[in-house]
């Protein structure tokens, strides 16, 4: 019995970009083609594009380790998560996993509307790859865990999306694979039962279970895994102790870039609802939007592609965060008061906030965008470290700072209305 | 909240002394095996997509189950009262109500079970994408809960039969294997559609024509004499006229099916196994297009 529980040598994954923009093929267009040239099916095939999402990917997990995997969005950790857990396969490449397997990509997996909370518990159970016998002996525990007391008995459909969530993670969280694949599922549900499940799951790391977990969330990271991979672009760019390669993933970008774009709806940050088009900085006086001077105001500007029916009303929100990880404000573009009630329409929307002079501190600014619709908080398209710029200050006088050189403190700078005025020429008291 | 590096499993429990499974992951291509052995060990996840199925399909509804009676007794007054009226449609001597029911009742089963096993991916996309069990399962299952209405409906038909005073022979013995035909076909086409409709969305179109057009190429509502002996070979190749020749034969009476019949049990057979060898070469690519 080796000591090693997941071992990938190469693996590696393609996709077509043709298939992946129309997934619903044609049957004519196949019959047609293959009538008309039918020989041609070798060179047809080159002619659509090709996307390596994953490339010659290795690693060891030894036993009872938690790994985690961070990357930017694409970099390919729900690809890699994918194969891992077998939902699809590499298309080069090999692993081994020697221990029962369990993956949570989702959270309440298989649930079904229509049925009670009660019944799918016993459903999801199954599909995650329970026995029956160790759901029943368990159902207690689990219901308990979810926290949703008399509702057991009342179909999900009719849950608040909260109580979907909890009831979800609490049927996973009694899973008990050796190894076991979690994807981004603590992004869900609110502070508290997050919290929770973080300590159920630093549970699961305690009974010698072997653990790969894709997040964002660098705390959760740094606090439950003891090594990490960094991915990029498919390929693995650091493997090591969890701290080094946090810190690695934090300076490698948070962009350098002041513009993001994207030119192809199917691939750009997002869901049906909302698609991330484009984030960018833009200078007022038409400088360097990499570089402003703090006394001069700025636009962020965000469009995004909506399908939205009008009755969701998808809304950007941006969240400015400084150089230690600091966030400086969070801003909705509901602010916009004639827009927010406005009847909203699918297509192409522009959403620029208008950042004023004289109100950030100087020191490196960087920028998540989010799309989100309310009521239920559903998060459509987020881009985190989307862009960033640099704030200066020139020093000339008439910024807040004045012309004072030295240390100036505080996250924010704005300049402020003061008024000073003389109230008598004597001193108190000295006559 | 400490971490546990490299501390091993207790070992302990009685599951830890069996031998550890080894899952390889990697790229196959080109024909594979069925894995029929890792589908029978996942058979109690195919009876819960069975009773989810069962539990689901009547909800909201104000009549239940009786829906699963509902549709074939229309159908059967409604032939009767048209088809059932020409002359020569059904054999002598037993009664054309209970003729055609007796074909409805298998008809409604395969139908239903071919129009379930086809849609059974694309309904499923959603933990298809999510979690790993063997795909061939969902076509399985989907097939499970029409079981349940065929036997209700085959209530129905015994209250028929006593209205008509027929009681069946010892041949009766052969309805489950006959049942188990309309099964295995329904799987089998099914699982093919299955299968293409997880890339082409056109089966979904396809499916409601083809079932309708299969009826009326099967001896559902007349019976297989009607068809001109030189044609009767090729009659025979559709899997379902030897089912539904037998499940009347076997319960209602009649004539005794001829050797045709091992034509239909062939051609089931081969759908049924072309169905697996063609879902299981497809299905790496599943989670990538459905």
């Amino acid at each position: 019995m080796t000591n090693i529980a997941i071992q990938a040598t190469g693996l590696s994954k393609r996709y077509t970009i043709g298939v992946q923009r129309d997934p619903y093929g044609r049957l004519t267009e196949v019959l047609w083609s293959s009538l008309t040239s039918p020989f041609n099916r070798k060179r047809a095939k080159q002619h659509r594009d090709e996307f390596w999402a994953l490339r010659d990917v290795s690693f060891d997990v030894p036993r009872g380790s938690v790994m985690g995997i961070i990357g930017r969005n694409g970099a390919g950790k729900s690809t890699l998560l994918k194969i891992l857990s077998r939902i699809t396969e590499p298309t080069l490449g090999r692993a081994e996993l020697r221990g029962r397997v369990g993956s949570l990509l989702e959270v309440g997996t298989g649930f079904h509307p229509e049925l009670s909370g009660r019944e799918n518990v016993l459903l999801s159970g199954a599909i995650l790859g329970m026995k029956r016998t160790e759901i029943v002996r368990k159902f207690d525990e689990i219901v308990a865990f979810a926290d949703i007391g008399q509702f057991i008995d009342t179909p999900v459909k009719r849950y608040s999306s909260g109580m979907q969530v909890r009831l979800g993670f609490a049927v996973a969280a009694f899973l008990e694979p050796e190894i076991l694949f979690i994807d981004e599922v603590l992004a869900v549900g609110d502070a508290e039962f997050q919290k929770k499940c973080l300590g159920k799951m630093s549970e699961i790391g305690e009974s010698g279970r072997t653990i790969v977990f894709v997040s964002h969330s660098m705390p959760a990271i740094l606090r439950l895994c003891n090594r990490a991979i960094l991915l990029d672009h498919g390929g693995v760019v650091v493997d090591g102790p969890t701290l080094e390669v946090v810190r690695r993933y934090l300076e490698s970008g948070p962009g350098r870039t002041s513009s993001r774009e994207w030119t192809d709806p199917a691939s750009a940050p997002g869901d049906d609802v909302a698609r991330l088009k484009s984030v960018r900085v833009v200078s007022a006086d038409g400088g360097p939007p990499e570089e402003i001077d703090i006394r001069r105001p700025i636009d962020i500007e965000v469009e995004y592609w909506t399908k939205a029916p009008g009755d969701l009303r998808p809304s950007v929100n941006l969240h400015f965060y400084n150089d230690e990880g600091v966030c400086l404000f969070i801003n909705n573009d509901w602010n916009d008061r004639q827009w927010w009630s406005a009847s909203r329409r699918p297509g192409l929307v522009r959403a620029v906030c208008h950042i004023p002079g004289n109100f950030l501190a100087e020191g490196r600014v960087v920028v998540t965008a989010v799309v989100s619709t309310y009521n239920p908080t559903i998060v459509h398209a987020i881009e985190r470290e989307a862009v960033a710029f640099v704030v200066v200050d020139r020093t000339e006088g008439d910024g807040v700072r004045g012309v004072l050189a030295n240390e100036f403190p505080g996250v924010v700078r704005p300049m402020l209305d003061w008024h000073v005025e003389q109230v008598s020429e004597t001193v108190a008291g000295r006559g | 909240m400490s971490l546990s590096a490299g501390s091993k499993p207790q070992d302990g429990g009685l599951r830890r002394q069996l031998p550890e499974p080894v899952v390889v992951i990697e790229a196959r291509h080109g024909w594979r095996e069925l894995g029929l052995a890792e589908l029978w060990s996942h058979r109690e996840l195919m009876f819960f997509f069975v009773w989810r199925d069962l539990k689901v399909r009547y909800r909201q509804t104000v009549f239940g189950a009786s829906w699963a009676v509902i549709q074939p007794v229309l159908l059967m007054l409604v032939f009767t009262a048209t088809v059932g009226r020409l002359p020569g449609v059904g054999p002598a001597g037993i009664p054309y109500p209970l003729f055609a029911f007796a074909g409805l009742v298998p008809w409604t089963l395969f139908a239903s079970s071919l129009t379930g096993a086809s849609n059974s991916m694309v309904n499923s996309a959603g933990i298809i994408t999510k979690v790993y069990f063997p795909r061939l399962l969902l076509p399985f299952a989907a097939v499970g809960s029409f079981l349940i209405d065929f036997l209700i409906a085959m209530v129905v038909l015994g209250l028929l039969m006593l209205y008509f005073g027929v009681v069946p022979s010892i041949a009766v013995v052969w309805l489950p294997l006959f049942t188990l035909f309309a099964l295995v076909t329904a799987v089998g086409v099914g699982t093919w559609l299955a299968a293409i409709n997880v890339r082409y969305r056109d089966v979904k179109y396809v499916v409601p024509f083809l079932i309708q057009t299969w009826m009326f190429a099967s001896p559902v509502i007349y019976a297989t004499s009607l068809i001109p002996t030189e044609w009767q070979w090729l009659y025979a190749l559709n899997p379902m006229t030897g089912v539904l020749e037998g499940f009347r034969w076997a319960l209602i009476g009649g004539p005794r099916p001829d050797e045709l019949i091992l034509v239909s049990a062939a051609a089931s057979v081969l759908v049924f196994a072309s169905s697996l060898v063609y879902f299981r070469r497809t299905e790496q690519t599943f989670a990538d297009v459905i």
